[in-house]
């Protein structure tokens, strides 16, 4: 790994060889080592990946799928493990904003798709993590009654819980913590998710449903279990950190014991 | 989702809460056991007193056997669920393996306490149903418990797999400790080094403790007067 703004300057080059994961749906994969003679340092490492497809492309040759969408690092499509590292060597970034001056001349870099059994891999490196989708449907959203907005000063949010709320918000769904995760957990993402919602006044009322229903679309999807080692704090490009996961575990378990004890609002059955 | 039976319709977060509560169990447990046994270093008539007191505790010593009995066999059914579905959603993980913060202890959670369950076993037939060795077993017997760990603790080879056990014990408290606070939600990141540090610190006292006998014994120090015949 070389640090970042390493010197080279704009005109410098690399000369890769890239072992790139090659994979049709349902089928089974393998690694394709390609060389790139010239890649400019100053290029992303989609970039670099569109110089190879375009170098694929004139050869005749197929190039590889690979998902991406803003390259500004704030949409969460971009989904590669570089070196066995989801979004690459560098913390705190995504794919789309790992720039090839962090690598060095005649390197070999093996480029993987998020290795989970909750992600299948669709073509090369693209993988359907619609199980994500699956989890905020079963809690993500708050209901409200629509019509003209609320005047926004009727419901007081203390500054401590907005800014932890944002933090966990900035969660943008990418799927690097369940990626790095050894266990193949998504216990990051969905941390993420209930502690931004329950902790504001409008995800209050659903909290204790949101936090059962969550877990359990989780667990549905195929996820594997937390065992807290930390990988996916270290790898998520937000700064996303376990505080969330202690979170949901605390609002789980108590929604579960909370449901409990509920009352069922009527006698007990056979009694006086 | 694939469960074992009996953990069947409980969910991850509900099964890990099992393994933090159980463990709880056995971290108090193995402390217990570990003063106790410190009565070694105070000689033979205080060690096998407090054995005598044990015993006399009768029905509650049996509840306490029960409830470890059962902390034990909840905490390694559902740990067993969960690594088998943990290893099944990793689907094999990249080619190219990386880890940047996951502990040693934590990614050994699963082997430590395979070790550590093949050490109960022997540790229960050496000194508790004392199926090992006829010697150990006069000894205990006839009550003298002092005697019995001497003679338990006279082969290299047994006291070398009880240090061995007690390391990797200290190993698996060393994530253990800390992950039950998280696993509970009783943990942010304020409080994660030093409750690590916490952890690490209780699984060093818990293996020195329990280390100390069988080195003792072997090296012979301190000197303890001749085993009664």
């Amino acid at each position: 790994m070389v640090k970042e703004n390493a010197p080279g300057g704009h005109d410098a080059t690399l000369r890769l060889t890239l072992r790139v994961w090659r994979q049709r749906r349902g089928q089974p994969g393998a690694f394709e080592e390609h060389t790139l003679a010239a890649v400019p340092t100053s290029a992303s490492f989609l970039e670099m990946m569109d110089l190879l497809n375009e170098q694929l492309v004139r050869a005749g040759k197929e190039p590889f799928a690979f998902d991406h969408d803003c390259r500004e690092g704030i949409c969460g499509m971009c989904s590669m493990t570089i070196n066995g590292m989801p979004h690459g060597p560098l913390p705190g970034v995504t794919t789309c904003q790992l720039h090839m001056r962090n690598f060095r001349d005649g390197e070999t870099i093996t480029v993987e798709p998020w290795r989970a059994r909750a992600f299948p891999v669709l073509r090369d490196l693209a993988v359907d993590r619609s199980g994500f989708d699956k989890v905020i449907q079963a809690g993500g959203f708050i209901s409200v009654r629509t019509g003209s907005a609320p005047e926004a000063n009727t419901l007081p949010v203390p500054k401590p819980v907005a800014d932890a709320a944002m933090d966990a918000a900035e969660c943008i769904g990418c799927g690097a913590c369940v990626a790095s995760c050894k266990n193949g957990s998504a216990m990051l993402f969905v941390g993420a998710k209930v502690t931004h919602l329950n902790l504001l006044p409008q995800g209050a009322p659903e909290a204790d449903r949101r936090a059962v229903a969550m877990v359990r679309a989780m667990d549905d999807a195929g996820f594997g279990n937390c065992t807290n080692y930390g990988e996916c704090q270290a790898h998520c490009p937000k700064g996303i950190t376990l505080d969330v996961i202690a979170r949901l575990n605390r609002d789980y378990l108590g929604a579960r014991l909370r449901g409990f004890f509920a009352s069922t609002g009527k006698p007990r059955r056979g009694g006086d | 989702m694939p469960c074992a039976p009996l953990t069947r319709g409980l969910s991850s977060v509900a099964r890990k809460a099992l393994m933090a509560l159980t463990g709880l169990v056995l971290v108090g447990f193995v402390l217990g056991h570990m003063s106790g046994n410190l009565l070694f270093f105070r000689g033979p008539e205080a060690l096998d007193a407090y054995a005598k007191w044990l015993h006399d505790l009768g029905p509650l010593l049996w509840a306490a056997r029960v409830t470890l009995l059962v902390a034990v066999a909840i905490h390694i059914w559902v740990g067993i669920s969960l690594a088998a579905e943990n290893r099944a959603a990793r689907a094999g993980g990249p080619e190219v393996a990386a880890t940047r913060r996951a502990s040693l202890a934590s990614r050994a959670m699963p082997h430590t306490g395979v070790v550590i369950l093949g050490f109960i076993a022997f540790h229960l037939l050496h000194f508790t149903f004392r199926a090992v060795n006829p010697e150990v077993a006069a000894a205990g017997d006839a009550g003298r418990v002092h005697d019995m760990i001497r003679l338990g603790f006279a082969d290299p080879l047994v006291s070398a797999f009880y240090i061995v056990a007690m390391a990797l014990l200290c190993l698996h408290l060393s994530h253990g400790v800390s992950s039950m606070f998280q696993t509970l939600g009783l943990r942010n990141e304020r409080w994660r080094g030093p409750l690590d540090l916490a952890a690490a610190a209780y699984g060093w006292v818990i293996f020195l403790g329990f280390a100390s006998i069988p080195l003792a014994v072997l090296v012979g120090i301190p000197p303890f007067p001749a085993l009664a015949k």
